[in-house]
Order: C-alpha cells, then structure tokens, then sequence
C-alpha cells in the first residue's frame, strides 16, 4: 500500500492538499449556519443553480475568464434565494419543495445555455460534476516570485472573504439563525443575512467548482459542521471544529485517493469523491464518539438510567 | 431482570382491579437524561370523567403519550382493560393536541373524522358509504355537520377542536384520552364538548384529559390527578382538589393559586 | 334558504350517496393489474418497429437554429417517427408515475428525498458495474445495475433515518450528508472504474447523465412496469398514505406501522428514481418528482383531484419537452421537459383555481371593495339619519366634508369611491355651493339593509358575547342563516326597543320611502 506514495511530491500533492484544504476551510466557515437554520438542503439548490450563471457568463464573455463567473454565479445564487422565498412566502409551497422547484428549474436552463455554448468554450461535462483536483499544480501563475497554482489563489481569496464576513457579522449572524423574529424586532434584518449567506454560498460553490466540482462542495458545507455539532454546544467552537475537520478530510482524502485502490489492486481514484468519503467517515465517528451527544454515550446513558430506575427504592 | 424482592408489593400492581380501563405500574420516562415522569402509578375507575392537571412540563402530555406507546418507556408497563395497549387498540380514542397537525393539509373535515374508521376498514380497502355515514353521524353528534366538505383550515379552531372529536367518537371506544381538548377554544364549543363528555359518561365511557384552566376543574371532573412530574393525588375531585394538594403540585410558581382557592369558595358556596 | 341545520346535513347525505370513488377505484386497480400483466406485447406493437431515422436530437455542433417546418411539426405530432415515439412514451409514463408519487412526499414534506436518494444510487451502479465487469461480463447489464443503484439507494435511505433517530441533527442535514457522502463514494468509484481501461467508463456515465433520446424500447417497457406498480401501489395504499401525511402520529397511536408505510412510500420513490435515472438523467427525475405535484396542488383541495392532476401535468410536461425537443435540434430533452414543467408550475401558482397567487389576490381585492362600499353606505345612512326627517324621505343632500368627518378616510380615496358608487346608481351627487351627496332609491334601500345587519350583529356581540366569536362566519349577508329565526326575532325586538343607537322604524322596514 506504502509503494503507492512513492510517487508522492509534495510539489504536486501538496499543491492539491492545499487547494482541498482551502475549498474545505472556506466551505466549512459557512457550513455551521446552513445546519443550524435548517438549510442545508439550500447548499446543494445553489450549488446545481449556479450552472446557469456559469454559461451565461460564457455565452456573454466567450471565455472560461474567472471574475465573470463569480459575478454570474453570485447573482443566480442570489436569485435561487430569492425565488424559492417567493414561492414558498406567495404560494404557499412547503420550503423543500420550493427549493427543488427553482433549481431544477434553473438547473435545466443552465443546461439548454451550455449546450449552445458548448462548441464555443470547452466544457467536460465530467469536470461540472466532479472537478478535476488533480491539475491543479498544472496552471500556475506567480505571485511574490512563487508558483502558485490558479486554483489555490482564488480558494484563498474566497476562504478570506468567508472568514472576514463570519467575524464581522458574527452576533448577527448567530441571532438570526437562532431567532429571526426576535432579530427583526431588535433591528437586525434577518432577511439580509440570509441573502448574505447565500451569496457567499454561491461563490464559495463557484470557486470550488473547478477544484472539487458542484456536488461535492455540499460534502463540505454540510458534513465537517454536521460533525462539529455533534461535538459541541457552542457556535464559536462549532465553527472552528467544522474547519478542522474540513481540512483534515481534504488531506485525509487525497492521501486515500491514492493509497486505498491500491489496496485492491486499482490506480488512483478521483481525490474530490475520497474528500468527501473521508469527511462522511470523520462524521460517523464524530455521531458515534461525540462526548455529549454521541449515540454511543446516549446509549450507555439510558441503560445506566434504566438500571438506576428498576434498582432505586422507593 | 427485575429481583421481585428488591420492590415493594405496591408497584407490582397486586391492588389493581384486572378490568380497569387503564392501569399504570411504575412507569418511568426520560428524554435524554432528564426524567419526565418518574414512578407513576395510577389506576382509573370506569364510567368517569377524569382531568389531569398539573404545571407546564409536568408531563402530562407525556403520559398520555406514553400510554399510547408513542413514547419510549424506560420502565414500567400499563394495562388498558387487563391487556395490553396492542391488544385492547380498539376500544382507546386518542384526541391529540390541535397543534401536532398541518392544517393546511387537502382534506375536508369528513375526511379527518373518517381517518377514525380506518384500521376497521383494514388495509388497502376504500373508504365505503357506510363509514362516511358514520363519520357523519359523529360530525353531527359534535354539531358540526353542515361543515363536513369544507377544508380544514377554513374551519376556526373551535370547529378544529370539535373534528378531532369526532374522530375519537366514530371509532366508539370505551376509554378516551385526550390532550387538551378545550385549549383555545370558544366558549360556546366548550360547553358543546362537555355536553358530550357528559353523555359519554352517562353510557359508561371513561374519559382521561389532560386540562389547563383550574378554574373550571370542579365543573367538569368526577375525579382529578394533580400530577408533577410524579403524581401527587389521585381521587374524587371533591376530596383531592384541594388547596394543600395544589401546593404540593404548583410549588411556588402558581400564580393562580389564589384564583383557584377563590374559584373553590365560590363552588363550595354556590353549592350550600 | 335551509335554517335548519338538520335540512343541510340531508343534502349532504344525498350528495355522499352517490360516490364514485370505490367505483373509480376497482377500475384504475383493474387497470393497472392488466397493464403489469401484459406490458410486453401490446407495448412493442405500439412502439412499432424499428426504422432508421433521418434525424439526430442531439447536434452539439449544429448551432444554427432553425424554425421547424410544418411537416416536421406533424411528423413528430402524429408519433410518425420511431424514436420520437418511443421517447414520448417513456417519458410521459414516468412522468405520470412520478406526478402521483409526488403528491404524498410533498404533502409528507419529504420532496427533496428523491434529490438524496437519487445521488444516494450511484455508488452502488458503480460497485455493481466493476463486480460484473470483473465476474467477466461487460458491466452494462441493467438488470444488474440497476439491483445496484437499489440497494445502494436503501442503504442511503436506512442512513437518513438512523441519522434523524439517533442524533440531534435534523432531517435535511441528513439528506444533505448522505448525498454529498454517497454521491462522493460514486464518484470515487466511477475514478476507479476508469482506470480499468477504456470505454468502460462511458457506458457507465452516460448510465448516469441518461440519454433520453436514445431510450429504446425496452427502456419504455421498463418504465411502463414501474409506472404501473408506482400508480398501484399509490392507489392500493391511498388511505394509509394519506393518513401518515396528514397525522403520523395518530396513525401510529391507532396501530398503523407508520414506520412501514414510510419505507413502502420511500421505496417508491427509489424505484422510480433508479429507473428514471437511466432513462432521462438525475436532475430530470427530481424534477418530476416535486414539480408537477407542487403545480397540482394549486387546483384543488381534495387529494384524490390532486393526484390526477399531478399525473395530467406530470405527462404533458413530458409530452411537450420531449416533443419540443424532437423538434429543436440543440435543446437536450431532460431540460426541455424539466422547464415545460416550470412553466406549468408558474402558471398553476398564478392561476390556480383554488390557491393561486392572482385568486387570492383577486378575491382580497373584492372583498376590500365590498368592505369600502359597506362603509361608504352606512356613513352616509348614518349622516342622514341624524337629521330631522319625516316620514322616511331622506331630503337634505349631505355634504362631502361632513362624510369626509365620518370615518378616517383621505379625500381622494373618498371621492373615488363615492364616484364607483355613483356609476352603480346608489348615490347622486350634486355641485352646489359644496358638493352634497344624496342616496337614490335603490342606494337607500341597499344602505339601510347593510346598516340593520351591521346592527343586528353588534347587538348580537353584545348581548351573547361569550358564544359570539364562533358564529361571526363570512359574510354579514347570511345572519339569517348562521343565527336561525329564533335569535333573529329576539334580536330585531331587541333592536326595535333599545334602538342601539337611536334609529327610526325605517331601519328595519326594506319598504321604499317615498322619494
């Protein structure tokens, strides 16, 4: 299994550890909020309803250039906001529902627009689903003297936006995933810091794209937070948990990506899916194991309360 | 296993009448660690009108829930007419609270009382003539026939409250529980839902209910458990609603006490 | 006009003898029993043989877009062409299938399972397929990928549900966790399944993605089996369905094995995904799943009219796509029908008979009008009534400041409704000195009418306070009805005598003053 990293250079995995970890960082700085308001299904809406910004921003530019992709994808991350509150405020429509009724929806116009600009711009269908993680260190620009990959610049800017917004607006944020009504009333508009939220999930799931392709930036919005609840009662703690589960399931992942098929005899797999597979795996552990909240602790728990009710005079 | 030696004769039951309509040993039930009910023991006579009555998360929600089975007992066991809940499912009426239901839901009011009908008519059936008959009838018994097509969230709470009803009578059980049944409605369904109460008991029916308004207590029950958290009395209203059982329950935090001493005054003055 | 509440409840019981429901019910069991049975042969009679076709769906470099012609138009329309019939037949089938399924998972507010569960497949497809490519065979087998994709999608579904059981976490965490999770193994899995050597991988994406316009037969066969069993099984099961949506727990307290029911209805749901993955791709049955339902409800409130109208939409939204597809080249057909779907989502929440945006609003905007209308009549009456009159002949025209004093309303919106009254011949209006408003005859009759009921319902508040506020239902016109003849008479006595406030005879009298 060992013979599998001999190939191993940290020119080019650390590159790709770095790019995973930052994807990961800046996903799970958002992911806390998305579980604890019950949105987390809105994670993967925009992630599938950002194709449309992506080709629009295509068709108008006729490039693969970056900024007019995140402009597009901010906006139509917006807009799936936006309208799945619409359908579900004025229909009447259940949230889910409202959800899966604007991104598939979005999702099938995204794809009429790629098919006309597809002989126009290059687009591997496989690379919109997957990412391509692995040629990452292959497209480098300088910075400082330094050959840093394309990919990890634009991961670390995004990373940093996160970060500053969760800092910056953290009471807020806290308050109106806790109490919308109570934040309304005390001046704070939880209406912004929704829109606000799913603006920096669009373009956290755009800069991610290419790095780890549209499902699995779910994987990391979701599962390190998913994990880090599991762990502990409080948001600031919850967040930084998230982030360090996040980057460990980024390297995790790649290191398996690499050594587990060799297990059984294959070549390497695809690094996004391993991510995500590691960070499930960190996740069970976490359900399982979590000091306080853990299914086994919860489990020992009732047996001892039980034995204590049968064995207690009365 | 249980060691019999390590629990007093009481708790196994051995002075509770087989036939009751519902007989509860020992019972137990915790969310998490927290205990909610903790040791209740309670048997009740048929052919009265019984209202639970204790503070807010007192856990009596939780008993009725819990007889149901839909709650996890850490201990204990209840008996619904000697046998157990599965067995004697028939002859229970559950009436839940208002709340645990999306009333935005398409179905008409005949609809929901029919649903009471369904686990005679069995898997996979229709629902046939003769039960939305039925259902009809209860809708009429409950005094809301004329709205028996509208759909449910056009009915005010009060009508709500009375459909619900309904449902636990088309199944005619002989034993009722129900969950706050005159929660936030009018004056006037009140009185209609005692009347039928009432009538139930006039034909041997036994009515458990959880209540919240102490006020009317001596009014409507024959017998009253003040319960927190375990029970603190058990018995005919007139002996056990009593300022010192109330204490014992509400602790500190009944406002209301001095309300309730009055609202007794007033009973046991009206009465002479 | 029934005040009798027992005459009502007769005509109910008439309406309730004739039910066509179990009638309707044998029928479409029967149906469906024939449909399961002998879906092979006459389905492949129908789809015809196979012709070669001239045309290509899917021209990726043809960028020209060019209206259809007309005889384009009717070939696809009449089903002339093979594959275009084929196409049309699978997708409307499952779209029936999936419109009706839909139903219960978004009235259980489960509608975005099908989105989990679907991703949820793919890691067993990709087991499924190396297991059989390395058993030897060439790893396209359906029968074999498909068991794949379902046991896969179990596995997910069980991992939700211990997720929501055991842990505090909520069910739309778990659904995203177990589809980015299992979605992530299939993918690394598909990784692997590419570097076992060429072409292997192809086959199996395209599995993935779906090829709706290459579906061939035996996909439309397919299609036509699980549509018949989804439709079955929802028909079958469609009071116990119905039950866990409206009430679970009730169900369970009446001895329902909701947790059952809940696996037959998720169960469901994979299968139809499994099988529409193949054929029309992920973000296709998804879509299927939850659009047309949604849309449905809008029409209806009664659940079994809902169902055949989620079927309806489900099919011509299939329809059209595919249709439209066939007939623009460049335009994938997965997309086409999920957008034809959007449309008529749009439409049905705009539209709706029932609960759409623009009845709501239209009947909001009615009733404001009749509530100003009342208004503007009972101020006026009132106006009039204060002064000295004889024998009910309102003579002196009032002016408009006076009314303006009456209620807290601008002049503008005054004036504008007292010009709507004036189009409706209630009231004239005169420019003297200041401009004076007087009733004419049918104004003071119609003014006097809403006056005694405004009267005879705040006496009613009033004196029977504690039962009032269940009997306050619609409109004032119906006091009648909602009060019975008893308290009506008691009332108008009351009124007569107590005179709240004081008011002469001609209040209750609806004969016409001389004018």
């Amino acid at each position: 299994m060992l013979e599998s990293l001999e190939s191993w250079s940290w020119a080019l995995d650390g590159w790709i550890i770095a790019a995973g970890a930052l994807c990961a960082a800046a996903s799970a700085l958002l992911g806390p909020y998305l579980v604890l308001r019950k949105m987390s299904m809105m994670g993967d809406a925009i992630s599938h309803a950002v194709l449309p910004g992506i080709a629009i921003a295509f068709l108008v530019t006729e490039s693969r250039a970056s900024l007019p992709m995140f402009i597009g994808a901010a906006i139509v991350g917006l807009l799936t906001a936006i309208f799945t509150e619409w359908i579900r405020r004025f229909g009447k429509v259940d949230e889910g529902a409202s959800m899966g009724v604007v991104f598939t929806g979005l999702f099938a116009l995204g794809l009429v627009l790629v098919v006309q600009a597809a002989d126009k711009v290059d687009l591997d269908p496989g690379c919109v689903l997957y990412g391509a993680i692995e040629l990452t260190p292959l497209d480098t620009t300088t910075v400082l003297g330094y050959d840093v990959p394309r990919v990890v610049i634009t991961l670390g800017a995004v990373a940093l936006l996160n970060l500053t917004c969760v800092l910056l607006f953290y009471k807020e944020l806290k308050i109106t995933s806790f109490d919308p009504a109570l934040a309304t009333t005390l001046g704070i508009s939880s209406r912004l810091m929704h829109y606000l939220l799913m603006t920096l999930v669009a373009i956290t799931a755009v800069a991610s794209f290419e790095a780890v392709g549209n499902i699995l930036v779910v994987a990391m919005l979701i599962v390190p937070a998913a994990a880090a609840y599991m762990l502990t009662d409080r948001l600031s703690v919850m967040i930084f948990l998230s982030v360090i589960i996040g980057i460990a399931s980024a390297a995790l992942g790649h290191l398996s990506a690499i050594m587990v098929p060799a297990i059984f005899g294959f070549g390497s797999t695809i690094t996004a899916g391993m991510m995500a597979l590691s960070a499930g795996v960190l996740f069970v552990v976490a359900a399982l194991c979590g000091p306080r909240h853990g299914i086994i602790i919860k489990l020992i728990q009732r047996r001892r309360f039980a034995a204590k009710c049968l064995g207690a005079p009365h | 296993m249980l060691n019999n030696h390590s629990i007093p004769a009481r708790t196994r039951g051995a002075d509770h009448s087989p036939e009751s309509p519902l007989s509860i040993h020992d019972l137990t039930v915790a969310y998490d660690r927290k205990p909610v009910l903790w040791d209740v023991d309670l048997e009740v006579s048929a052919g009265k009108l019984i209202g639970i009555v204790g503070p807010n998360g007192a856990g009596k929600s939780t008993l009725i829930k819990a007889v149901l089975d839909l709650l996890p007992r850490a201990s204990g066991h209840v008996n619904i007419f000697g046998k157990s809940y599965k067995e004697s499912r028939a002859r229970v009426g559950y009436v839940p609270q208002r709340e645990s239901v999306d009333w935005d839901f398409p179905v008409s009011a005949l609809d929901v009382v029919a649903m009471g009908r369904y686990r005679k008519i069995g898997w996979c059936r229709p629902v046939t003539r003769s039960h939305k008959n039925a259902a009809m009838e209860a809708l009429d018994r409950v005094g809301i026939a004329n709205l028996a097509h509208r759909q449910i969230s056009q009915l005010s709470g009060g009508q709500q409250q009375r459909a619900f009803l309904a449902r636990a009578l088309v199944q005619d059980a002989d034993l009722y529980l129900m969950d706050e049944p005159f929660a936030a409605v009018d004056a006037a369904t009140e009185t209609a839902i005692v009347g039928l109460l009432q009538n139930l008991r006039e034909r041997g029916k036994t009515c458990l209910i959880v209540h919240h308004d102490l006020q009317t207590v001596r009014e409507y029950f024959d017998e009253v458990i003040l319960m927190n958290m375990r029970v603190v009395a058990h018995g005919p209203t007139e002996t056990t609603f009593t300022e010192e059982n109330l204490r014992k329950t509400y602790g500190g935090k009944l406002t209301l006490l001095g309300e309730a001493a009055e609202a007794n005054a007033r009973q046991s003055a009206g009465k002479h | 006009m029934p005040d009798n509440p027992r005459e009502n409840t007769d005509r109910i019981y008439l309406f309730v003898c004739f039910d066509p429901m179990p009638l309707l019910r044998k029928i479409i069991l029967s149906l469906m029993l024939w449909l399961l049975a002998v879906s092979g042969s006459p389905l492949s009679a129908a789809l015809g043989h196979d012709h070669p076709t001239a045309t290509r769906y899917e021209s990726i470099t043809d960028r020209s877009f060019a209206w259809p012609t007309v005889d384009e138009w009717v070939r696809v329309l009449t089903l002339r062409d093979y594959n275009t019939r084929v196409v049309l037949v699978g997708t409307t089938l499952l779209g029936i299938a999936a419109g009706i399924l839909g139903c219960f998972t978004l009235l259980r507010k489960r509608a975005l399972m099908g989105d989990a569960l679907s991703h949820a497949t793919l890691p067993g497809i990709g087991i499924a397929f190396m297991l059989a490519v390395m058993t030897g065979g060439t790893g396209k087998s359906l029968p074999i990928l498909l068991l794949g994709a379902a046991v896969s999608g179990v596995l997910g579904l069980a991992m939700i549900l211990l997720i929501r059981n055991l842990t505090r976490l909520k069910e739309d965490t778990a659904l995203g966790i177990i589809l980015s999770v299992f979605f992530g193994a299939g993918v690394a899995v598909l990784g692997v399944v590419q570097s076992m050597g060429k072409g292997h991988a192809a086959g199996l994406e395209s599995f993935i993605n779906g090829k709706t316009a290459s579906m061939v037969a035996s996909d439309a066969q397919l299609i036509a089996c699980v549509a018949a069993l989804v439709v079955f099984f929802c028909v079958a099961l469609f009071k116990e369905f119905r039950l866990i949506c409206f009430d679970a727990e009730y169900a369970k307290s009446q001895g329902w094995p909701t947790i059952l029911l809940d696996v037959v209805m998720m169960s469901l749901v994979i299968v139809v995904t499994v099988i529409g993955l193949q054929a029309v791709g992920l973000i296709l049955i998804i879509a299927l799943l939850i659009v047309p339902a949604a849309a449905a409800r809008f029409w209806t409130e009664r659940l079994v009219v809902m169902l055949m109208i989620a079927g309806l939409l489900g099919a011509a939204s299939s329809l059209i796509g595919a249709s439209l597809s066939a007939l623009l080249p460049n335009f994938p057909s997965g997309a086409m029908i999920v957008l034809t779907a959007t449309v008529f989502f749009l439409i049905s929440m705009f539209l709706g008979a029932e609960r759409g945006v623009f009845i709501r609003w239209a009947n909001r905007w009615k009733f404001e009008q009749k509530v100003r209308r009342q208004h503007l009549l009972r101020a006026v009456f009132e106006l009039v009534e204060g002064d000295e009159i004889g024998a009910g002949t309102p003579a002196y025209p009032i002016s408009f400041q006076d009314l303006l004093a009456m209620r807290s309303w601008s002049a503008r919106r005054l004036s504008r409704e007292v010009g709507r009254a004036v189009r409706d011949g209630l009231i004239i209006e005169t420019y003297a000195a200041d401009r004076k408003i007087n009733f004419t005859q049918q104004g003071f009759r119609e003014a006097a009418l809403v006056v005694r009921q405004h009267r005879l319902w705040e006496l009613y508040l009033i004196t029977h306070a504690d039962i009032a506020p269940s009997h306050v239902d619609r409109d004032a016109d119906t006091i009648e009805h909602v009060l019975g003849p008893d308290m009506m008479a008691e009332l108008e006595a009351l009124l007569f005598t107590t005179g709240v406030p004081a008011s002469p005879h001609k209040v209750e009298t609806q004969a016409l003053p001389g004018h």
